[in-house]
């Protein structure tokens, strides 16, 4: 399965490799850069796994400085530059050309400082999702945006991305709780954007540059709100007979105004690939599970589950499964998220990620199961229902091209579906290669033209990630 | 008298722009007027938004609306209301304090990215924003974002053009996310806190797991000029809860008891709470009518008082503070000091500080947005280009 283009390797830099890698050794301390071939193998893909190239060498800078200086090495000798947070990209946004320099923050994942008074945590690039909240934990805090990758993806990766989560629906995504970056241009220069202070002075150019999927430059540094602890979070489980009542039911618990902090979705194929996987406890005789998280105070939880009971009372609900201790309540959040991770025990998968307003849920379940049923495949869905983010699992077999071919236009029919019905290809793991050359389908050409202008304006030479996100065909002239 | 264009759809702004192109003649975009203290640059024509008027889509159960760019912000919050939903960031109207009459216009809102009391734990208007349609300084009619919550898909040219002033392109339409109007809200009033004290306790509230959506603090000095003197004697912060009633009681207990140890405690009913907080959004104590320069100054929530304090010693200032301490209203006695004062910004950490009122060659002649450091304008220069390559959208935040 080949069908993803990248650009062609520029002739000019392949031929200097060994130059390269020799300028590159002198601009690094020792141990931050790999370039033997065998080594660079694990740099080769990210969790998009269909689809790898051996990049030209891998840098692993420990300093802003590092990062500049390599930077303005490739810039000056045109040398492509792909950013790496921890590889966990499932659109393919980590995976290198074989004429590229990887810039990997990996070093770069130390804390720089917890401010409780002001809520805000500056740390590194390379610092974990999870290691932010837990580093502020014993304080009352946490960081809101909690991707299923949490224990390996990097905030850095989280901003190109504008990674999102299953708790975003109350608290936003990645560009809703980031203040300020410190952004390293392609030529070397180094900008702090934001700060803790609130808003932009100027162009809200931080906006942007969340969800550039590292085309605009390199973050090295991040500061992100820290919100309170709330007092108390009880997941619940919700079984249905049907997708469509489940879907109904997500639909009326937000148009009653009513807001709890996840909904999450997933099939009867999920609720058994996760429940064999984490004995999470989810009910095995529904067809489509929900589980919905409230906080607060004991007596506001039970007021806002009181309501959302009720409502899916007229959804004709079959199972409501309220956890008894922490530590179900964890272990349901356990299932959930090892959702991806557990369908790769049994097959191999292609995760879309297509969001849909929310009327249109029960529609776009419907179609996807048509779509898969008419390429003979099988789909698990789990996805976060309150903002209508769907993440259809397509399951094949990677050994068999045919199959794999399949997978993939199964795929792109269900994004077509996805942007049809009002919606866009990608909620929250970014276009990477994997949906680059659908963009057309949601974008006219004047759309695409203009963001690519914006793009260029970083990056005039279109040195930074130049394969993804924009398709390669009718790109302006660098 | 510049002239004024008032396009009654986007494929006219579209063509207006492409035709003003031709002749180089310069615009100054504007929604209704409310901000004409900011004068458009020299030469421009007027291009408004209020032509374009309308609601184009809601649907309250996926708490979404689209509205066209001069639509009356009145209108969108009438509509809202019907179905008891609101604009989480509180839009702020400027009219008082800026002595101008004038519509605000939704595209006025998001363009200026005017944000009220609940931005610091809510957001920013921008944050709102799903989706834009607008024209470039090409001419071309360009969509950005969508209308849903969660959307990766490309460059986020929506939140970028929100807070750009009119500087990189003219917003036809707006697709932003609504929420909920929360059942009830109380106010916890703590009396007689000194600037820092006020920010210590704060802090506190924003620690507490109670959901607080509004922290300010109205020294004594501007204490008496909101809710008609209704508020106890001497300083006042004010600390706002939101919510289901049961769910509010419970935490303005929890609250008043965490701030007992800070000052004198007491509350304000939820008709009071509301008036209070429209005030505070609106900076109401400096609608004075007067051209006394006005600051609006965002940084972090602990610097705002030192920055207050360290500028006494050297000016003639009145302020107060919103978001925890971090957005300070601060009027100016008589000249602006806009080197002084971004200069002690800077030294408390940074931020940036936005003249909003002064005399017309007061405004004139000083830098109203913050500036920025050389490689920052750079990269703004070019982002400007890329919307309008030949700078046909005249406006002070980028020349």
């Amino acid at each position: 399965m080949d069908q993803i283009a990248f650009l062609e390797p520029r002739p000019a830099v392949l031929s200097r490799r060994r130059e390269i890698v020799a300028d590159l050794l002198d601009l690094l301390p020792e141990g931050c850069l790999v370039h033997e071939p065998r080594e660079l193998v694990p740099f080769e893909t990210d969790a998009f796994v269909s689809y790898r190239r051996l990049p030209l060498a891998v840098a692993l800078p420990e300093t802003t400085q590092q990062v500049a200086a390599v930077l303005k090495y490739c810039h000056r000798y045109g040398v492509p530059v792909v950013p790496r947070g921890a590889g966990t990209s499932l659109a393919g946004g980590a995976i290198p050309q074989e004429d590229a320099v990887v810039i990997g923050l990996s070093k770069m994942s130390r804390i720089l400082e917890v401010d409780f008074a002001n809520r805000t945590a500056t740390v590194q690039a390379g610092v974990t999702n999870l290691a932010i909240s837990d580093a502020v934990s014993a304080d009352g805090y946490f960081y809101a945006p909690d991707p299923s990758s949490q224990l390996a993806c990097t905030i850095g990766g989280n901003i190109g991305m504008n990674s999102g989560g299953a708790h975003c629906l109350k608290y936003g995504v990645t560009t809703n709780n980031l203040l300020g970056v410190k952004l390293v241009l392609i030529d070397g220069t180094i900008v702090d954007l934001g700060g803790k202070a609130l808003d932009a002075g100027g162009l809200d150019l931080l906006a942007v540059v969340c969800g550039s999927e590292g085309q605009l430059g390199i973050v090295t540094e991040a500061t992100v709100r820290l919100i309170a602890r709330p007092e108390g979070a009880r997941p619940v489980l919700f079984g249905f007979d049907t997708s469509e009542e489940a879907g109904a039911c997500v639909a009326d618990v937000i148009g009653a105004g009513i807001i709890p902090v996840a909904i999450e979705f997933m099939d009867k194929p999920a609720i058994e690939i996760c429940e064999a996987f984490a004995q999470a406890g989810y009910p095995m005789d529904v067809e489509a599970l929900l589980i919905v998280e409230v906080e607060g105070s004991e007596a506001e939880m039970d007021a806002m589950l009181a309501s959302i009971i009720e409502i899916a009372g007229r959804h004709g609900v079959k199972v409501v499964k309220e956890c008894q201790s922490a530590t179900e309540a964890a272990l349901i959040w356990k299932g959930r998220k090892s959702a991806f991770g557990a369908t790769g025990r049994i097959a191999d998968y292609i995760c879309m990620d297509g969001t849909v307003p929310l009327g249109q849920l029960p529609h776009v379940l419907r179609g996807t199961a048509e779509i898969v049923a008419k390429y003979g495949l099988r789909v698990a869905n789990v996805f976060h229902a309150g903002d209508g983010n769907m993440h259809p699992l397509i399951l094949f077999n990677a050994n068999d091209p045919e199959d794999a071919a399949r997978a993939e236009a199964a795929g792109n029919e269900i994004l077509k579906l996805c942007v049809d019905a009002g919606g866009c290809l990608t909620g929250e793991h970014g276009v990477g290669i994997e949906k680059r050359d659908l963009m057309r389908h949601q974008y006219s050409e004047v759309d695409l033209a203009q963001q690519m202008a914006v793009r260029a304006a970083f990056d005039p030479q279109w040195l930074l990630n130049p394969s993804k996100v924009f398709p390669l065909e009718g790109r302006p002239a660098a | 008298m510049t002239p004024i264009h008032e396009p009654l759809s986007e494929e006219a702004a579209a063509r207006l722009v492409m035709i003003a192109g031709l002749s180089a003649t310069p615009f100054s975009i504007s929604g209704g007027g409310t901000r004409s203290l900011l004068p458009a640059t020299d030469g421009a024509e007027q291009l408004s938004t209020r032509g374009l008027n309308g609601i184009v889509a809601y649907n309250p159960a996926e708490m979404t609306m689209t509205v066209r760019a001069g639509t009356p912000l009145e209108k969108v919050e009438a509509a809202l209301a019907e179905n008891r939903q609101m604009l989480a960031f509180e839009p702020v109207d400027l009219r008082g304090v800026l002595g101008s009459s004038g519509i605000p216009t939704i595209g006025g809102v998001f363009a200026t990215n005017a944000s009220g009391p609940r931005r610091f734990v809510a957001g920013a208007a921008r944050d709102s924003l799903l989706g834009v349609r607008f024209v470039n300084g090409k001419g071309e009619i360009v969509k950005a974002g969508g209308r849903v919550m969660k959307n990766v898909t490309g460059l986020d040219l929506a939140k970028l053009l929100a807070g750009s002033h009119g500087s990189l392109a003219l917003l036809t339409e707006v697709t932003f996310r609504v929420l909920p109007m929360p059942e009830t809200a109380v106010t916890i009033v703590v009396s007689n806190l000194n600037d820092a004290e006020a920010t210590a306790a704060m802090a506190t509230a924003m620690a507490l797991p109670v959901e607080v959506s509004g922290a300010a603090h109205l020294p004594e000095s501007v204490r008496g000029r909101f809710v008609g003197g209704a508020l106890p004697d001497g300083a006042a912060t004010v600390l706002r809860l939101e919510g289901l009633a049961a769910s509010v009681s419970v935490r303005a207990q929890k609250l008043a008891d965490a701030m007992a140890g800070f000052g004198t405690v007491s509350q304000c009913d939820a008709g009071l709470t509301q008036r209070l907080w429209r005030e505070i959004r609106d900076a109401t104590p400096y609608a004075d009518g007067t051209s006394r320069p006005l600051w609006r100054v965002s940084v972090a929530p602990t610097a705002g008082q030192q920055l207050v304090a360290a500028l006494r010693l050297e000016a003639g200032v009145d302020a107060f503070y919103d978001w925890q301490g971090g957005l300070v209203w601060l009027r100016m006695e008589s000249d602006p000091e806009a080197a002084l004062l971004r200069r002690y910004i800077k030294a408390v950490g940074g931020g940036h500080a936005t003249l909003l009122r002064a005399r017309p060659d007061v405004l004139a002649a000083t830098e109203i947005f913050q500036p920025q450091t050389d490689a920052v304008t750079a990269i703004q220069t070019a982002v400007k280009a890329s919307f309008d390559p030949a700078g046909l959208f005249r406006s002070r935040m980028t020349g």
